[in-house]
């Protein structure tokens, strides 16, 4: 069986018209996600580091410069509009940053998960759809009755993010692109969506590609991670082996600025001195 | 009031009291957001009730969820109100101002203490600069009339004042848009350190700034604050920050503070079920321990739930939760938490 998603010396490039500067945001990056074996795959890097440019090529929404995307064997360039791009969002769902964005404000947030349940979901218009959205709200601890006719701006960033996986989960997708799915999340909520991501991987066999530059969430739930810097990835393997021994000069800096609490680490201002010597 | 109360409200007197007074004493402080339209008026309580002091040379931190009301409790405490926002109980005291309550004191009074004795660095402050103007004019602009010095002498100054910022002069000459996001941070904090506040009120300096670049930022944050003796309240939602930074810190809810005590016994032994949770969940690399989630999201300060604002989520929750609010009070020394099921408390 063909892998769910390949890539093989991925590269995308901007700019470079007329003399414009020519920016390369992501270069030769390669990774492969099994079908067989999903997993919680953790891009991991800087603002800057083409992490989302990558994560928008998986989607569909930019074509890369060099290199092929393949989605169950299947070149993701023809993937990109009419039927095709049906069965690409039948496979790869998205769930954005930003929830307060992510939702259309005039209108009722249930509306999208419904629309999804009947495009998607083969659910059927009507009693169908709503019997599958209520079915997917309650995997992420929601349910139609707190949610129906009610609109993004009454619900709090932690609701709408879980509304956002349900949406996607009505698509039945095999892998999820989270793009820093947590950072605009409040801290009392956060564990909760990242701790889905596991469930997802373990009840419904979906993979999930995480986008972070937190590496402490990225521990917890990932089971790989790939490191990235200016586009390219400067390591990769077992997340576990990533973090906690880090091999690249760029991870271990990474490491390093993970603010740790100067208390546990010593007595007063131990934290500060150490990070003056780094300097 | 005269101005010349204000030239006295700035000299800096010697107190005869002992122990000193706080640098800001807040007592009691009420912030509301007061509008109305069409006729149907509607109040925010954002800030209901907010007792605590920020002592002489420390950093004192205050932690929230977005919504808990702390960047409006430091606009009150700045005085940096705009309508519908308002004061409507409390008083907010600077030991520097003669006024009983920062909001009881003139606009002019207000102006002589700015820069010189209490600065704001502002939610995404690093688009405060002038994106029109290179930084040394920013500098002229702010700084010049409160340090009382132009020409080389002004210059001097600010060239110092970088420096020990570790922030290369070359940077006076730049554009805002020629500068890193993590520069432009730095250079709007060294704006507001320039004239060596007794008091610095920072809201969330480093959450839009890059994982690495944040820790450069927060040590200097804490170098200037040592070396000047100065107070600092800060703001952040993110408990790492606070973890790393400050001395003591306060945890708010619903607009209440729930617990405030030194930032190592919070972390070490948080009392109040709402910060056990928050500090609980903290990731952290090389633990395994599953995170559990709060039921619920936070309240509509609109209409807050009555009582205590974290019943409707708390695990502990009594009937006496329901109706009664309880009050901050001391479990330890230095340590106020309010909850009625922590022993010893309200």
């Amino acid at each position: 069986m063909a892998p769910l998603l390949e890539l093989e010396g991925v590269s995308k490039s901007f700019g470079g018209l007329l003399g414009r500067r020519r920016v390369t945001a992501v270069r030769h990056v390669s990774f492969t996600l099994s079908e067989a074996k999903p997993e919680v795959f953790t891009l991991l890097g800087q603002s800057g580091s083409g992490k989302t440019t990558l994560a928008r090529m998986i989607l569909g929404l930019e074509t890369p410069t060099a290199g092929s995307l393949r989605l169950q064997g299947q070149d993701l360039a023809k993937l990109r509009r009419g039927a095709g791009r049906r069965r690409l969002l039948g496979l790869v769902q998205p769930i954005f940053q930003n929830p307060f964005e992510a939702f259309n404000p005039l209108r009722h947030v249930d509306h999208y998960l419904l629309l999804t349940a009947q495009r998607f979901g083969g659910a059927g218009a009507g009693a169908g759809a709503r019997a599958a959205t209520e079915a997917s709200l309650r995997q992420v601890g929601l349910s139609l009755a707190e949610v129906a006719r009610r609109y993004p701006h009454e619900l709090s960033g932690g609701q709408l993010q879980r509304l956002a996986i349900a949406r996607a989960l009505l698509a039945k997708p095999k892998l999820i692109v989270a793009d820093e799915p947590v950072s605009m999340v409040d801290a009392s909520l956060r564990m909760a969506i990242v701790n889905l991501f596991k469930t997802l991987r373990d009840e419904f066999a979906i993979s999930i590609l995480y986008i972070t530059h937190d590496l402490a969430t990225a521990y917890l739930v990932s089971d790989r991670i790939s490191i990235m810097r200016a586009g390219e990835v400067v390591e990769s393997g077992a997340a576990r082996q990533v973090l906690t021994h880090p091999q690249h000069a760029y991870s271990r800096q990474l490491k390093d600025a993970v603010l740790v609490p100067r208390f546990t680490v010593g007595h007063g201002d131990g934290a500060s001195a150490k990070s003056e010597q780094r300097q | 009031m005269s101005p010349t109360v204000a030239a006295n409200g700035e000299t800096q007197r010697p107190t005869t009291e002992t122990p000193r007074e706080p640098v800001l004493r807040v007592d009691d402080l009420r912030a509301y957001y007061r509008t109305r339209h069409f006729g149907v008026g509607r109040e925010v309580k954002a800030v209901d009730g907010v007792s605590f002091e920020v002592r002489d040379n420390e950093i004192y931190g205050l932690a929230g969820e977005s919504s808990s009301g702390k960047s409006t409790l430091l606009k009150a405490v700045a005085a940096a109100m705009r309508p519908p926002l308002q004061v409507v109980g409390g008083t907010a005291r600077l030991r520097f101002l003669q006024a009983k309550s920062l909001h009881e004191a003139s606009s002019a009074e207000l102006a002589q203490l700015r820069w010189r004795k209490l600065s704001y660095i502002m939610q995404g402050s690093m688009s405060a600069l002038n994106p029109v103007r290179r930084v040394r004019r920013s500098f002229e602009d702010f700084a010049a009339r409160h340090l009382r010095e132009t020409g080389a002498a002004f210059e001097a100054k600010v060239v110092a004042h970088l420096s020990q910022l570790r922030l290369d002069k070359s940077v006076l000459d730049a554009f805002p848009h020629e500068l890193s996001g993590g520069m432009r941070q730095r250079v709007t904090i060294a704006l507001a350190t320039i004239c060596r506040p007794d008091l610095v009120i920072a809201d969330e300096p480093t959450t839009a700034l890059d994982v690495v670049v944040q820790k450069d930022v927060l040590d200097m944050i804490r170098d200037l604050q040592r070396q000047s003796g100065s107070s600092l309240l800060l703001v952040t939602h993110d408990l790492g920050v606070h973890a790393y930074l400050t001395d003591r810190l306060a945890i708010m809810y619903g607009g209440r503070l729930v617990e405030e005590a030194p930032t190592e016994a919070l972390f070490g032994n948080p009392q109040h079920p709402y910060a056990k949770h928050l500090i609980a969940s903290l990731p952290r690399i090389g633990e395994e321990a599953p995170k559990a989630a709060l039921a619920g999201g936070p309240p509509n300060l609109a209409e807050p739930p009555a009582g205590c604002r974290f019943h409707p989520r708390c695990p502990l929750a009594m009937e006496r939760c329901r109706r009664e609010a309880p009050v901050m009070t001391r479990v330890a020394p230095n340590h106020r938490v309010a909850c009625f099921a922590v022993a010893g408390s309200a």
